[in-house]
């Protein structure tokens, strides 16, 4: 019990733990580029940058307005949400009926613009934000010291994937937006306004990029450059999951974090590495991914 | 059609670029200069724009004393091969020194080149000690700082203060593990040991909290931090979150002003660091920085920008000894002059360039101030000692370097 594969047990569970934080993020995040996908057949560059904003409009709040890390939880993602309201319907709304490529490249375009207009306003050392106080602190749990915040991410991380997930599967609205996808024409007849319903799933799909923003700011330094390195993760994740697949996303998202953990702890060198070596073994065995429908 | 236009248009943007270097007469009498910086990346606001500021800063310092100076600027993206690219490119066209290059795997190809072309390099933004070590070169002065003086400033102070065990947290690239190779020495040097490392890929990480649980669980007494930038900042912020820092030592071996100021003081006070630039200093450095300050954003500059405007005017001045016409010419020469010549600014003081290319100055080991002790917006350090230049840098006979006849 002391030893397993020659780590010693207590830092296994805490990789273990800490993996499953990670996987919180790549969960929300790839759930927001899964749920743009699948509805608006867009592979959403600007997710990143969205992400950013996200922990970037918590901090003007807070800078600016005196509005503090709850508040932030609730604008931030209305405020980037509206961001993406106005790009979908001003030019990504064009696109719809050209090839993929035509909005990746639109969206890695403006993700692009938008951290340039970031790290020239703000510089690219990053901003400080700290913990809100009602979460600071640490649980010794005996094989670790977690802190509380961390702890909050995963739980919080979860609820927002279920609630989603409801959204789509349960409800009337996501029976729309689904036979939205399988035939937008149809629905249209019955009087449901897709585009309309579209528009607002671009901005519910970036305000959840923002949300886990939110959730990034007091941990990891805000900087424009923040949503770069994660997003590449999670488009990976996002790809193993199976593209515009829900449940797949956020269940790889959980998956590949755990994965990752321990990769850093056998072998440090690998752990950016492997996630990708993954992809290519899902990508060679089952093209579609884990959980996608070919 | 569309084929020729596009050719057309690639023929008049080459053409474009090629024009300010037209007239031969104007280039005999004008010294380019070009600061190849992280413009976009994770060293820019230590590094970048500002570079360029204090590079101009320089000139204008100079004066006219009868040639032209031209300050160009690029951004290598931390990239060895945007970066050799582009120095080729500019050595060709006439730039006659290249300033800063941060990020220690660009900083090492472009110094092969200068060499091959015959140029100068005035190296102020990178860490590697190799570039006066192994790979020294007649063409090159490095004169900011570097990763023997780090290691030895920050972590051989806090070795004599009892931490005399270590575990690592290394960026997988030339720059940390030079950096964790000369702490190491040191470590070791005063008895201590090294208990283990954890190299992550660079520039993919963002988390550091994994390897903040394996540095717990080695059970060492200090933490050193072979990283920079926002790396290092957000090992900080993960190491105060997992309460590491009421166990272990943090050695921050490579920290600067701008990630103080991205860090806060809350989060940063009490911090240990090495750095032979601060604003603060003396009167020297007031002045210096209240010229600057409006073009750099209102920002001090920092340590690299200041060692930019630093090698600029002392390479200026060469040139102004041994004639412009000699100095384009022969790099090996401008920088043999800038060697025989004593240096003397406002940023670093007196100083000399060693015949390995190390230039020589005080350094200093600072304290985080706490947010009660600042008294406002970058007054962050206190210094807790400072080591005079002969013994700051790593001796000349111990770098390896082939210029050092034994």
């Amino acid at each position: 019990m002391d030893e397993i594969f020659g780590i010693p047990a207590p830092l296994l569970f805490g990789q273990l733990l800490l993996g499953l934080i990670n996987g919180a993020f790549y969960a929300m995040l790839s759930l927001g580029l899964a749920v743009i996908f699948g509805l608006l057949n867009i592979i959403n560059f600007t997710h990143g940058a969205q992400f950013m904003m996200g922990a970037f409009v918590a901090w003007m709040l807070l800078e600016w307005a005196g509005l503090g890390y709850w508040w932030a939880l609730l604008l931030a993602p209305l405020v980037v949400g509206i961001t993406g309201v106005i790009i979908e319907r001003l030019m990504i709304s064009r696109l719809y009926k050209l090839d993929h490529l035509y909005g990746l490249l639109l969206t890695f375009g403006i993700g692009l613009m938008i951290e340039g207009i970031f790290r020239n306003e703000f510089g690219s050392s990053g901003l400080p934000y700290r913990i809100p106080p009602e979460l600071s602190g640490a649980w010794d749990l005996g094989f670790m010291f977690m802190p509380i915040y961390r702890g909050w991410v995963v739980v919080f991380a979860l609820f927002a994937c279920l609630a989603t997930w409801l959204v789509i599967e349960k409800t009337r609205l996501g029976a729309y937006l689904r036979a939205a996808t399988e035939n937008a024409a149809l629905v249209q007849a019955f009087g449901v306004n897709v585009p309309r319903m579209i528009t607002l799933t671009y901005g519910a799909g970036v305000a959840l990029a923002a949300l886990a923003g939110v959730l990034a700011a007091p941990i990891y330094s805000v900087n424009p450059q923040m949503g770069t390195n994660l997003i590449i993760v999670v488009f990976a994740v996002v790809v193993i999951g199976g593209m515009g697949s829900i449940l797949g996303s956020v269940i790889t998202g959980f998956t590949l974090g755990v994965i990752e953990g321990l990769t850093k702890v056998f072998w440090p060198e690998a752990s950016a590495t492997v996630i990708f070596v993954i992809m290519a073994i899902v990508l060679l065995t089952r093209p579609a991914g884990l959980f996608g429908r070919a | 059609m569309d084929t020729t236009r596009r050719r057309l248009l690639a023929g008049a943007s080459a053409a474009a670029a090629v024009a300010p270097f037209g007239t031969a007469r104007a280039q005999a009498s004008t010294i380019r200069l070009g600061v190849m910086s992280d413009m976009s990346g994770p060293y820019r606001d230590a590094t970048g724009p500002g570079s360029v500021v204090m590079t101009q800063a320089a000139v204008a310092e100079f004066g006219a004393r009868g040639f032209n100076v031209e300050v160009l600027q690029a951004d290598h993206q931390n990239k060895p091969d945007v970066g050799a690219n582009l120095a080729r490119q500019w050595y060709d066209q006439g730039v006659d020194a290249i300033i800063d290059v941060p990020t220690s795997s660009v900083a090492l190809a472009i110094n092969q080149i200068a060499r091959e072309k015959n140029k100068v390099f005035l190296n102020s933004g990178a860490a590697t000690s190799d570039l006066t070590g192994s790979q020294c070169s007649p063409n090159t002065v490095h004169w900011t700082y570097d990763t023997w003086m780090l290691a030895k400033g920050t972590g051989a102070a806090i070795v004599r203060t009892g931490g005399d065990t270590w575990f690592f947290i290394t960026a997988d690239y030339a720059f940390g593990h030079a950096l964790q190779r000369d702490t190491t020495r040191f470590v070791e040097a005063a008895g201590g040991r090294v208990l283990g490392a954890a190299r992550y890929p660079f520039p993919q990480t963002t988390d550091f909290s994994a390897f903040i649980l394996q540095a717990q669980a080695s059970r060492a007494k200090v933490l050193g931090m072979a990283n920079a930038s926002t790396d290092t900042v957000n090992t900080i912020k993960a190491a105060r979150e997992f309460g590491l820092h009421r166990s272990m030592k943090l050695a921050a071996l490579l920290m600067g002003l701008v990630d103080v100021h991205a860090l806060g003081l809350e989060a940063g006070q009490g911090l240990l660091l090495t750095e032979s630039f601060y604003w603060d200093l003396n009167d020297r450095t007031r002045r210096l920085t209240e010229r600057v300050r409006a073009q750099n954003q209102n920002r001090p500059p920092a340590m690299v920008q200041a060692g930019c405007y630093g090698a600029t005017l002392h390479y200026l001045k060469a040139v102004a000894d041994m004639g412009v016409a000699a100095a384009k010419a022969d790099g090996r020469a401008a920088v043999a002059r800038m060697k025989a010549m004593p240096t003397d600014d406002d940023a670093f003081g007196p100083g000399r360039i060693r015949e390995d290319g190390r230039k020589i100055h005080p350094v200093f080991l600072f304290e985080v101030k706490s947010p009660a002790e600042s008294r406002g917006p970058w007054d962050y350090y206190k210094v807790a000692a400072t080591t005079p230049g002969e013994e700051a840098f790593r001796p000349l006979n111990e770098g390896g370097c082939q210029l050092v006849r034994s």
